[in-house]
């Protein structure tokens, strides 16, 4: 009798008391597989899964479906997910719960996708590393740190090299953070993609096809991106020859391309940093498709080019009749590159100072053999932007102490 | 610290049950385990069979088979599908039967035929109150009992089309990747569009079902598939191979693209559909359907692929399955003309 109410007793407790995070140690070593993922399916919402330092040998993805765990290795150079012989799966690591928290970890030549968190809201990546070890190719992986379809992304300090598609690629998503990154040699460092409320700012972006990448797609469930800000940027030397498998629309990003806007609403370019794009370190068009969806805007609409530094670019722009436009502009073309393309006096605005050139194009979709190149002359910025409300949830900068 | 509560916890639950007995259907189905809260960690647990090894059933226990099924690398499966004595099954519609809570999907996966035949995994889903749970079994080399594989496995096996393979047991997490809509964990199979009109004339008669709806077994019947138009079958294969994922509120929601029996949009089936997140998986394409061209359809190139990051679906198979791709081929190529 006596041992009845004890039990009883002590099962009110856990049913009533707040349950105290546990953490669960897992170390590199044979079995990592197994015991990783059980690790990962056995874990009670908010437990810490503490990842030692140390290389995992997985053979298949990964995946979590809990929510609010952190999943914490030993640093991006101490613990490295290797998935050379991954055998199955989209991507290295899958999240699709809410409240998730990814830090100090690395993963290595995942099969396809590096993290992907599809419908995971609030979700934190801190010091994740995501490389292909052979540099550009086109057998490399999509995408190295993807969320999709979420509200609530603070993407900071994570470093992403060799993806065939976008280094980080966050779609179809809302309040989004991207800081303090390096994306190098990617065909698409940073990519924002039918996607609101986006702030993507501190970041490094070197050696890529294109820097940083803010558009809208046709035929996904989520449309209608913008009100995005790029800022505090270092977006240098994206000189890498594209090489994005042909079917995929960043494959028709142009080598030399700091920040490409296109198809976009309320999108602010200011305070950045570009040096040594050979193409253009901003350019901003319509997307210029045959498409089928009406809620799509191809057009790029009330984008701000602020003040930015602009060194040495253009100078060899991966453009047809280049030699005739480098004669035209003196060498060199000017660090704006617009398509011409606008919708009643919501076209292109640049601060003071910053100088471009037009394709004075009318329509979304008329090929650039009807471009009719001159320089920029566009009005300045008369909106004035309110930041409140754009980049990721306040609170979740709590994570990342 | 979890693990402690857990066990508290079924302790207090045992206690306040009083007499915690067996609460087995006459036929030893254990219709608490499956309606419970626990993981067993031996199939055998549930008694769902009179003989695992050679998948004879228990009373409650009914196999079924689909018109059209799922490719998994070729593996033969054997569905059973469980109901608790005095409960039954309502339809709805040509879609997804209804089945009530405590009742239990089964399915076993096997490699070779008579003798030879070798039991890999039975995978179970459990209607429980909070939802459908998903697990897999492995099964020993003795056949004699098939123990939680929670994180998956890998098993060598030889697929009928004589490939070694290392076949992959799924995750209970991947489990949920495919049967995952709407954030809640689903059947994919039983749709009354592709069970046969008999057997669910037959779950009517035995007062398990309530009526044969409309539009029940609408889909070709695989084997028979010639007497079926190019279009019917390779849409019915969609249906089944891809759709789970490949429909809004699913796991590839994201690509846009909807390759459900009933979708009727040649866009959302991938027409001149252009890629998003497809990454190398594209290849040198830019179309998910060219008609007329299945050369130049994504669909074709990443079914026809065995290599993870370009292979379609993502789990469950680590082959090509050559009629699959044939079927839908013939569709596309009919599409041009």
């Amino acid at each position: 009798m006596l041992k009845v109410s004890m039990f009883g007793a002590i099962a009110l407790t856990v049913l009533t008391g707040p349950v105290a995070a546990a953490t669960h140690s897992v170390a590199a070593g044979e079995g990592a597989q197994e015991r990783l993922q059980e690790a990962l399916i056995l874990a009670a919402p908010g437990d810490e899964i503490v990842l030692g330092a140390g290389r995992f040998v997985l053979t298949d993805g990964l995946s979590l479906d809990v929510t609010g765990v952190t999943v914490r290795g030993a640093g991006m150079d101490e613990t490295v997910l290797d998935f050379t012989g991954q055998q199955g799966s989209g991507e290295g690591l899958l999240v699709t719960s809410d409240d998730v928290t990814l830090r100090d970890f690395a993963l290595e030549n995942p099969k396809g996708d590096g993290v992907k968190s599809k419908g995971a809201d609030n979700i934190v990546y801190h010091r994740i590393r995501v490389r292909w070890t052979k540099g550009p190719d086109a057998l490399n992986g999509a995408y190295a740190i993807y969320p999709v379809e979420s509200t609530g992304v603070l993407i900071d300090g994570v470093q992403v090299s060799g993806a065939s598609d976008a280094g980080i690629y966050v779609g179809q998503s809302r309040k989004i953070t991207v800081r303090n990154s390096i994306a190098e040699a990617n065909v698409a460092g940073i990519e924002i993609e039918n996607s609101r409320d986006a702030l993507v700012e501190n970041n490094i972006a070197t050696r890529n096809t294109g820097g940083i990448l803010v558009f809208d797609l046709p035929n996904l469930p989520v449309m209608g991106g913008g009100n995005v800000i790029v800022r505090n940027n270092l977006v240098v030397a994206n000189d890498t020859p594209n090489f994005a498998p042909p079917g995929n629309i960043v494959a028709s990003v142009r080598r030399g391309t700091g920040v490409l806007v296109m198809a976009n609403d309320r999108v602010l370019v200011e305070n950045n940093v570009f040096d040594n794009n050979p193409t253009a370190h901003v350019m901003v068009i319509a997307y210029n498709q045959p498409y089928e969806d009406e809620r799509y805007n191809p057009n790029a609409r009330n984008v701000v080019i602020g003040q930015n530094v602009f060194g040495r670019g253009g100078d060899d722009p991966q453009i047809d009749g280049k030699d005739l436009l480098l004669a035209a502009f003196g060498g060199a073309l000017p660090p704006v590159m617009w398509d011409g393309v606008a919708e009643e006096g919501n076209g292109l605005r640049v601060a003071p100072g910053v100088s471009g050139w037009s394709l004075n194009l009318i329509d979304a979709g008329q090929p650039l053999s009807a471009a009719r190149p001159g320089p920029l002359a566009v009005p300045e910025p008369a909106i004035t932007w309110q930041t409140d409300g754009i980049g990721a949830p306040a609170e979740l900068e709590a994570r990342l102490r | 610290m979890r693990l402690g509560s857990t066990f508290f916890l079924a302790a207090a639950l045992a206690l306040a049950g009083g007499v915690a007995t067996r609460a087995a259907d006459p036929g030893g189905v254990d219709a608490a385990l499956v309606a419970g809260e626990t993981m067993p960690q031996s199939l055998s647990a549930f008694g769902f069979f009179a003989n695992g090894g050679a998948q004879q059933p228990n009373a409650g226990v009914v196999p079924y088979r689909l018109k059209t099924p799922l490719y998994s690398d070729g593996a033969d499966k054997l569905r059973f599908v469980y109901l608790p004595a005095g409960t039954g099954m309502t339809a709805d519609g040509p879609g997804l039967l209804r089945l009530p809570v405590g009742s239990a999907l089964i399915k076993t996966f096997a490699f070779g035929a008579g003798a030879e035949r070798r039991l890999i995994e039975t995978r179970v889903l459990l209607h429980r109150a909070e939802g459908w749970v998903a697990l897999p079994y492995l099964w020993n080399e003795a056949q004699t009992e098939a123990t939680l594989a929670l994180a998956g496995a890998r098993v060598a096996v030889t697929t009928p089309a004589g490939d070694a393979i290392s076949y992959r047991v799924p995750n209970k997490n991947q489990c949920k990747e495919c049967h995952g809509l709407d954030d809640a964990v689903v059947p994919i199979g039983p749709k009354a569009r592709n069970l046969s009109q008999a057997w669910l004339a037959r779950e009517v008669a035995s007062g398990r079902l309530d009526l044969v709806p409309g539009g029940a077994g609408a889909l070709p019947t695989w084997e028979a598939r010639s007497e079926s138009s190019a279009a019917s079958t390779a849409r019915a294969y969609l249906d089944v191979n891809c759709a789970h994922c490949h429909q809004p509120g699913a796991m590839a929601s994201n690509s846009g693209l909807d390759l459900r029996w009933e979708q009727q949009d040649l866009a959302a089936l991938g027409v001149m559909k252009r890629p998003v997140a497809a990454g190398r998986g594209a290849g040198d394409l830019s179309f998910g359907v060219v008609p007329g061209e299945p050369d130049q359809s994504i669909l074709i190139h990443r079914m026809a692929s065995a290599e993870p990051g370009v292979a379609m679906p993502e789990l469950g198979k680590s082959t090509v399955d050559r009629e699959g791709v044939d079927a839908v081929r013939r569709w596309i190529a009919e599409m041009g003309r």
